[in-house]
């Protein structure tokens, strides 16, 4: 995560937008990267390697197991992680900016 | 959600009234009108009626989301589709539950800073535009109103079933009357409480049954390991593990098992059967596999990008204090809906191996009911009272399903009518108490307007309403509030033109499919040669529609599940027309643009507000 600007923001100026935004869109990204790439890749795995996702794992097949139960908390760690950085991130912006403010 | 509703074909059954089921119905309802009178001396202002308050917990909030979500098709289609369909059908579950994942991530948070009430609050104050909020009100009833008719024809037949006798349409008008009457008692705030009420109990009406069932017939790994893969040379036999024999309809193991199973390759396989040389006929058995992947991932991105566009999901953020807490709601819901979707399918597996009869019934009458037979079965093995209580229990959860989508619905319609075109475009200058009469009024006329259509869509596939609904708002809201909060050079008309023609496009093709299977199904009917040659002669379309679908698998794939390119076309006509109109990007973007993104400790929401009231308002 980007530490906050030492130098002074002026909140209404284009730079300080644009840095927030990129600054959050990142974030999002990232964790959407996360989400994404495992969705696009199970069903390629099911598509090339067929027998290894057909292993039996506690009876389920490995396939079963990850789509209908581990999915879950997958996605709850992902989401977990991203709004923890993300108040940290909001939080760092409005310090900064408020500095900046009453200087 | 795209899959069937339980009873949707219902005739009335033959059974006597269950007391339990009719006792436990009873309680669902009762509890809601009650806690409707109870929660109506707490809403007073109109804030309470539109947003509640903007105060509701983050704990509160989150159960209530998850109780609106959680439709009947949720409650018992996932069940019914695993077992009909096998490893496929798990898709649905899970891009219901992650597709949050994306709202949390690109919306969620920006959407609730910018302080409106509904979603065409903010498509006008993003674009300055008056008429955009019309074109987004008329969107908000329209996918309200697809999402409405399936949750009536679930209860016109739930009703039917639990009460053999009753007319269809005497559960529309019950559950029609009894949730308006909630909704215009208390509002939003009124609703929060019933919803979140209603999504504890769905969850231990899913929950219980099967635990108390799996202790006796075995767990979910137990029968899943039952059913053989296409290594496996015989079906492991579990000592305790009862199997009963498949009727010749059902999967096979090997399909059922595995990916790429009937459902995503329903359309290669008419092509199959109708291939007239051996040629043809290979070459489409190479193709299957690469299209059952196409169709896969196109229903993940209907499912995902759907479920963060869908309006009586989204306009809940408002009622959340800020930002954090709008996040913060999220992830709750994940959790909770999450926990909730590993069951339907546990349901879906034991079904298969203890109850195949239904294999040879369709919709309503077949796998779909699923849910409701397997608590039944505890009678047959000297469980009588508990059986019959657990299935009163998972009836109640259906009840419970239906009407809290409904009342969600309810709202976030009435809210556009109320807030919108009442308050926004008939009467600006109309005082809150006027407000909160009209959203009562609202809330009446739609109510029964939903009465009446739910009572007119009986003979209706409920796949292809809730489908729609999804589809539409896969392509329309989810790229326009995307493309809206992170690009600020998005226009007005950029935003319309690829809300509009992604939106309509998707339903368009939608409904190509649905025309020609509707007359499909309804040939299959007929046995008589000559009866089925008049059939088609009267109906040359649907016939010209059905051939081409058997000629090009392909299309009828991209048709049927349009999402693959309508978001990305959407998408991508918002960029273009916003670069060419790029003239009419609002004066103050940058402005807007802070509000949705900068944390709410730096106030600049109070200056934007002060900023538009000088200017006269908006």
């Amino acid at each position: 995560m980007k530490e906050p600007s030492p130098v002074p923001v002026d909140v209404h100026s284009d730079a300080f937008l644009a840095r927030l935004m990129r600054d959050q869109l990142k974030l999002s990204i990232a964790c959407a990267l996360a989400f994404t790439v495992a969705l696009v890749a199970l069903p390629l795995l099911n598509y090339f390697q067929p027998e290894m996702m057909a292993q039996r794992v506690f009876g389920f097949t490995l396939t079963w197991l990850i789509l209908g139960v581990l999915f879950f908390p997958f996605v709850w760690i992902i989401s977990y992680v991203f709004i923890q950085r993300s108040i940290a991130l909001e939080n760092a912006e409005a310090k900064a900016a408020q500095d900046g403010q009453t200087k | 959600m795209p899959t069937l509703l339980a009873f949707l074909a219902a005739e009335p059954a033959t059974k006597q009234v269950d007391p339990w089921i009719a006792f436990f119905s009873l309680i669902t309802v009762v509890v809601t009108v009650g806690m409707g009178f109870w929660t109506a001396g707490k809403s007073k202002s109109a804030g309470d009626f539109f947003v509640a308050g903007r105060s509701v917990s983050v704990g509160w909030n989150a159960s209530a989301i998850s109780g609106e979500y959680l439709s009947a098709a949720s409650f018992m289609g996932v069940a019914g589709m695993v077992m009909a369909t096998g490893y496929d059908a798990l898709w649905y579950p899970v891009c219901y539950a992650c597709g949050y994942l994306f709202l949390l991530l690109f919306i969620a948070g920006p959407l609730r800073r910018f302080g409106a009430y509904t979603i065409p609050d903010f498509a006008e104050g993003r674009y300055d535009s008056p008429v955009f909020r019309k074109i987004a009100v008329c969107f908000v009833l329209f996918i309200g109103f697809f999402y409405t008719m399936p949750q009536m024809k679930g209860a016109g037949t739930t009703l039917a079933y639990i009460f053999p006798g009753l007319p269809y349409w005497a559960g529309v008008v019950v559950v029609g009357a009894v949730i308006t009457l909630n909704v215009s008692l208390g509002g939003m705030k009124g609703i929060t409480l019933v919803q979140a009420f209603q999504y504890w109990l769905k969850v231990f009406a899913i929950t219980l049954p099967i635990f108390v069932l799996a202790s006796v017939v075995g767990h979910y790994q137990s029968h899943l390991a039952t059913n053989k893969t296409a290594q496996e040379t015989t079906a492991t036999a579990l000592p305790g593990i009862e199997r009963k024999a498949l009727p010749a309809k059902a999967p096979k193991d090997e399909a059922w098992i595995a990916p790429f199973g009937k459902l995503t390759t329903k359309a290669v396989d008419a092509s199959i059967a109708a291939a007239k040389t051996p040629e043809e006929k290979a070459a489409l058995e190479a193709a299957k596999k690469p299209y059952s992947l196409l169709y896969t991932y196109s229903l993940i991105i209907a499912l995902v990008c759907g479920t963060a566009g869908l309006p009586h999901i989204l306009v809940r953020f408002y009622t959340n204090p800020d930002g954090v807490a709008a996040k913060r709601t999220t992830m709750w819901v994940m959790i909770l809906i999450g926990v909730f979707y590993v069951f339907p399918p546990v349901y879906g597996v034991i079904g298969r191996s203890l109850t195949p009869e239904l294999y040879d019934a369709v919709g309503a009458k077949g796998t779909d009911k699923v849910v409701l037979e397997l608590p039944t079965l505890l009678a047959g093995r000297d469980h009588a009272l508990l059986g019959s209580i657990l299935s009163g229990i998972t009836c109640a959860g259906a009840f419970a399903a239906f009407m809290s989508t409904f009342s969600g619905l309810l709202v976030s319609m009435s809210s556009a009518l109320a807030h919108d075109i009442y308050g926004r475009m008939l009467r600006p200058a109309a005082s809150p108490e006027q407000r909160l009469k009209a959203f009562k009024w609202s809330a009446l006329i739609v109510g029964l307007v939903a009465v009446g259509l739910g009572s007119q869509v009986e003979a209706l596939e409920i796949n292809f309403m809730v489908g729609q609904a999804f589809a539409i708002a896969a392509a329309s809201y989810f790229p326009l509030l995307f493309m809206s909060v992170w690009w600020r050079g998005m226009t007005m008309r950029g935003a319309a033109t690829g809300m509009l023609v992604g939106g309509l496009s998707a339903l368009a093709s939608i409904s190509l499919t649905s025309v020609s299977d509707v007359a499909v199904a309804k040939a299959k009917k007929l046995t008589d040669a000559a009866e089925l040659a008049a059939y088609w002669a009267d109906h040359p379309l649907a016939k010209g529609i059905a051939d081409f679908w058997v000629a090009h698998p392909l299309a009828r794939i991209l048709c049927e599940q349009p999402a693959i390119w309508a978001v990305p076309l959407s998408i991508g006509l918002m960029i273009v027309v916003s670069k060419v109109t790029a003239a009419s990007i609002p004066a103050d973007i940058r402005m807007k643009m802070l509000v949705l993104h900068a944390p709410e400790a730096l106030g600049l929401k109070q200056e934007y507000i002060k900023e538009h009231e000088g200017l006269g308002g908006h």
